[in-house]
């Protein structure tokens, strides 16, 4: 058979682009499962809450006639606020008051608070897609281009390592993501030590929803259309992401994006585009088989 | 001297950079009451979870034999639940009963690996279903009165005091028919009274032919009960001997005092 | 009381919730022309329902204050000493799970509701049949799931997976080769079981959690293939025409077919308790509930983790297939928009709001969550909504459901005089 280098390259960029969109979610998943080892099932519905807010907020200041740059950062300011205000909101309903339950409860209750939002965004939105705005415009330096990757992949991938890049500065050198990373290795040490763990808790949530939010807004303008399932899908995905890359950790989570994004893309590029979801769980399954602590993970030993 | 049970070599487990234990070599007796001591941290429970399969040690060997004239087997990176199997039992140093079933209950589940009753035989329960069921309660129940907790079969577990859930751990251990039993701390938090009661139902038990190797701080216990005695510091065995020989031995004094 | 701090604090509650509610309850694009659609009257309920919300605490707070001061005031004007207040008296068995227990009641009780159940259909019309037959249904779903969730601890949700395992086996074995539903039945759940299997063991090894994603994932691959491979399942067309179940060759009337569908179903439900309710009373059961609290002491006591939890769960997988047999008679068609995520969901809901665990507890779940939306058809929307809220609120406020499960007391005389027997 011909190699078809051409083709290759697409999929190669659009597996960039879906995987620079796992990594985002991912990291939400990773960093809430570090503090408090909890799969949020109510990720996915953030980030689908985050694009819906973007698409009512744009909306909104087209009618008032803003331009395009001043719409988009607004917008995307009021994305991120209330992706993050739900984020915290959840925490504090669902996960905070199970915190010394038996592990089932906050599952379970996750697991609730995913179909509740999902029902509240349906009951009241739409049930139906939605066309949401092309907030890209077409860059002229990227036309030579344009039969492999559009502006659209290039801004996502361009914005998902400006959003890294902040994160890992925020985990790194700032008072809170240290005291993430105190509250991460060992809770009650960091109690003891005055780190107010309550807070460092929200924070995470915070900072999650706010990564889920960007990563909805560009894969919605991306893709043209938002639903209220949309972050249901995405949300196993990411998580998928998350554990293949080693759950817990920060670069497993952008990672294990990185791979399910082209482990995808190819996929779908080269057997067929109906069962792209399956593809994503077999990996998932592989790797729970193989390779239970993930990429970056390390296995340890629970104390006895 | 009889036969050995336990037999461990050169046992080394590593946890990321740290040596946890470090190139030991224990062996027990088939009959025999040991002990197993050292400061807080040496890796006494570490040990314990190494012989029974909930750790994967490093390095090393562990024989069992698994009944009276049989080979000794390897044991090492079983599983825990086929270790039991082959006649090895234990308590946990941080209890870990389950609380939210009755002390009965709590007893019965080690009745599991030694009988067979599966899905057919729970919903359509022929006639050997039953005798297995009624066995396991006898069994359990005359436990429970040798450890002198019958009086409390249907309360929950989480319920009893301190003294007595140690005790029901020792039960539910023995319910599991094992040949040697691996006590973790059992009189710690017990009260002088509880203490000497326990001192007899662990004479009693290895009176019955059970081999005893029991982690313990209460020095009078140790010393009243154990006919050998292993002292370990820093995952290193630094001496085994009788009561005695362990009281004046200087390693075991400096290790205890410090300088 | 409430204090000024109390009521600022719930004022706050109130506004954030409102700020937060308003871009998705608030608004609206109209379509047409693109406008925003303000909605701010959403907006004000949600206010004023948070403030009711909160104050209700200290509302009953306020009513015991008022009542306590009313006692002590009634006996400074009778001069008899106050009384002490009375201690809430120590935890007691709820009514049901006292006459459960007590096993001449539990039988009468059994044949009340049995006989009930049996002069039901008489009674009602076959709309009412049918909403009853569909009751069932949950009540066998609930109870399968019962098996893997409330006694084995294993978070479950793709429990719809197993179930369409079930439906399609029937549907395509009826297609293809003509097979009627009392052969189907087996193995509509035999084929369900050996997923259960696959997918179990390999999983079943790891923390948890990874099975909750697990099975959610694999609910979604299934519907997906129900979905996309359409010369083997006719995709969203489904498949129709699926016959019910025969009565030993004799043609019945069709509403003879219906009573004998709801008779059936009062057959399998009976089943299904009988069998739970064993399974709960055995080696096995304990070995369930044992593992569900701690699993290091249960491999330390002899128990093999992962045989046990698979047997629990390909066993639930084999519940589900068979509902899912029943189901495809009982409709005579399936489509694969009727095993979405939210059907598992909705099984869960059952389970914790029941009690997990307990049989009566997921009966009466199943009743209220099948039967209320069915005569409450205005709210029927707000079904999923409900269902999630429930999820969260039973974890918080009452986790163990709405019936608590009851260990088993051992009559210990009976245990004395038997072993006096087996010593003698
Ligand atoms: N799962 C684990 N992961 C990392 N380190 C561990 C683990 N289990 C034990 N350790 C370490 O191994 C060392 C030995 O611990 P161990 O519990 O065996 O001591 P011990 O002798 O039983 O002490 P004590 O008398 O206090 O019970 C300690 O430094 C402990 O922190
Ligand atoms: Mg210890």
């Amino acid at each position: 058979m011909h190699f078809d280098s051409q083709y290759f390259i697409e999929l190669f960029a659009s597996g960039l682009t879906k995987g620079s969109i796992y990594a985002l979610i991912a990291l939400g998943y990773t960093m809430v499962y570090g503090i408090v080892g909890l799969i949020n099932f109510a990720h996915g519905e953030i980030y689908m809450i985050g694009a819906f807010v973007f698409f009512l907020a744009s909306s909104l200041l087209t009618v008032l006639g803003l331009p395009m740059w001043a719409m988009i950062c607004i917008a995307t300011a009021a994305s991120i606020f209330w992706a993050g205000g739900y984020g915290y909101t959840v925490e504090k309903i669902a996960y905070k008051p199970l915190r010394n339950a038996p592990r089932l409860s906050p599952l379970i209750s996750a697991i609730g608070m995913s179909v509740f939002l999902q029902n509240y965004v349906m009951l009241g939105q739409t049930e139906k897609y939605l066309g949401f705005p092309e907030v890209i415009p077409e860059f002229d330096f990227l036309e030579p281009f344009a039969s492999t990757f559009s502006s659209s992949d290039f801004v996502i991938w361009v914005t998902t390592v400006i959003v890294m890049l902040i994160l890992t500065w925020i985990i790194k050198f700032t008072r809170t993501g240290k005291a993430m990373r105190a509250t991460a290795q060992d809770r009650t040490m960091a109690e003891l030590v005055g780190i107010n763990v309550n807070q460092i808790i929200s924070a995470t949530f915070i900072i999650g929803s706010a990564l889920a939010a960007v990563g909805g807004i560009l894969i919605s303008s991306h893709t043209g259309s938002i639903h209220y399932y949309i972050g249901f899908i995405a949300g196993i995905k990411a998580f998928t992401a998350a554990v293949l890359g080693g759950i817990g950790s920060i670069p497993g989570a952008v990672l294990g994006g990185l791979v399910l994004g082209m482990a995808e893309s190819f996929a779908t590029g080269y057997f067929s585009s109906a069962y792209e979801d399956v593809f994503a769980f077999s990996l998932l399954v592989l790797i729970l088989i193989f390779r239970p602590a993930g990429l970056l993970g390390r296995a340890e030993t629970e104390k006895v | 001297m009889s036969e050995p049970i336990l037999q461990v070599q050169n046992l080394t487990m590593d946890f990321g950079g740290i040596r946890a234990l470090n190139k030991l070599d224990i062996t027990v007796h088939s009959g025999e009451i040991a002990a197993l001591i050292g400061p807080n941290g040496a890796g006494k429970t570490t040990f314990f979870n190494c012989v029974t399969g909930i750790y994967k040690p490093t390095a090393g060997d562990v024989f069992l034999t698994p009944g009276k004239g049989e080979k000794p087997v390897s044991i090492k990176g079983l599983k825990p639940n086929i270790v039991t199997g082959k006649g090895l039992s234990r308590t946990f140093q941080n209890i870990r009963l389950f609380p939210k079933m009755t002390v009965l209950e709590n007893v019965m589940i080690g009745r599991h690996c030694r009988t067979k009753t599966f899905i057919l035989g729970a919903i359509f329960r022929p006639p050997r279903a039953r005798r297995e069921e009624r066995e396991i309660l006898l069994h359990s129940y005359r436990l429970l009165e040798k450890v002198g907790l019958a009086a409390f079969a249907n309360d929950f577990a989480e319920n009893l005091s301190y003294g007595a859930q140690r005790r029901l751990e020792i039960a539910r251990a023995l319910a599991t028919e094992p040949h040697l039993l691996l006590l973790d701390e059992p009189a710690a938090g017990m009260n002088p009274q509880e203490t000497e009661d326990l001192n007899a139902l662990i004479r009693e038990i290895a009176a019955e032919g059970l081999a005893v190797l029991l982690i313990e701080h209460d020095m009078k216990l140790v010393m009243s009960l154990s006919q050998r005695i292993f002292v370990v510091d820093y995952g290193s065995k630094i001496a085994e001997g009788t009561p005695k020989e362990i009281r004046s031995n200087p390693a075991v004094i400096k290790a205890y005092l410090g300088e | 009381m409430i204090t000024a701090k109390d009521i600022r604090r719930i004022l706050l509650v109130s506004g954030w919730f409102m700020i937060l509610t308003l871009p998705i309850l608030g608004m609206r694009v109209d379509p047409l022309s693109d406008n925003i659609l303000w909605r701010l009257k959403n907006v004000m309920w949600v206010g004023l329902g948070t403030v009711v919300l909160q104050s209700l605490p200290h509302l009953w707070h306020l009513y015991l204050y008022l009542q306590a001061g009313m006692i002590r005031l009634w006996h400074h004007l009778m001069g008899t000493p106050p009384h002490k207040i009375v201690e809430k008296t120590a935890h007691r068995d709820s009514l049901i799970n006292r006459v459960i227990t007590n096993p001449r009641q539990r039988a009468i009780l059994c044949a009340v509701v049995l006989t009930l159940t049996i002069i039901y259909p008489q009674v009602v019309n076959e709309y009412q049949i049918n909403i009853m037959i569909m009751a069932f249904l949950y009540i066998m779903l609930g109870l399968g799931l019962n098996i893997v969730v409330g006694m084995a601890g294993l978070l479950d949700l793709g429990f719809v997976a197993f179930y369409a395992v079930g439906a399609y086996t029937y549907a395509l074995l009826n297609l293809h080769y003509g097979i009627n539903f009392w052969m189907a039945l087996p193995l509509g759940g035999i084929f369900a079981g050996i997923f259960g299997l696959l997918l179990g063991f390999p999983i079943l090894r790891l923390r948890g959690d990874y099975l909750a994603i697990v099975t959610l994932g694999f609910g979604e691959i299934i519907r997906v293939i129900l979905e996309n491979w359409i010369e083997l399942t006719h995709g969203v067309a489904g498949i129709v025409n699926i016959p019910g179940p025969t009565f030993f060759g004799l043609g019945l009337t069709p509403s003879q077919k219906i009573l004998y569908l709801y008779y059936l179903m009062v057959l399998f439900v009976v089943i299904t308790i009988f069998v739970v309710n064993r399974l709960q009373d055995s080696r096995l059961g304990r070995a369930w509930l044992a593992l569900r609290e701690d699993e290091i002491a249960c491999q330390a006591m002899g128990i093999d983790k992962r045989r046990t939890k698979l047997a629990a769960f390909s066993l639930g997988a084999f519940w589900a297939g068979i509902a899912g047999v029943v189901f495809a008679a009982q409709n005579r068609s399936v489509y694969p928009v009727s095993f979405s995520f939210l059907e598992s969901a909705m099984i869960l809901s059952i389970v914790v709001l029941g009690g997990m665990g307990s049989i009566v507890g997921v009966i009466l779940g199943a009743l209220i969550l099948i039967l209320l939306p069915e005569y409450l058809r205005e709210l029927s929307q707000y079904r999923m909504l409900f269902f999630g809220a429930i999820l969260v609120l039973m974890m918080i406020f009452r986790p163990q459901g709405l019936i608590s499960v009851v260990r088993r007391k051992y009559d210990i005389d009976s245990i004395k005089a038997e072993e006096k027997e087996g010593g003698a």
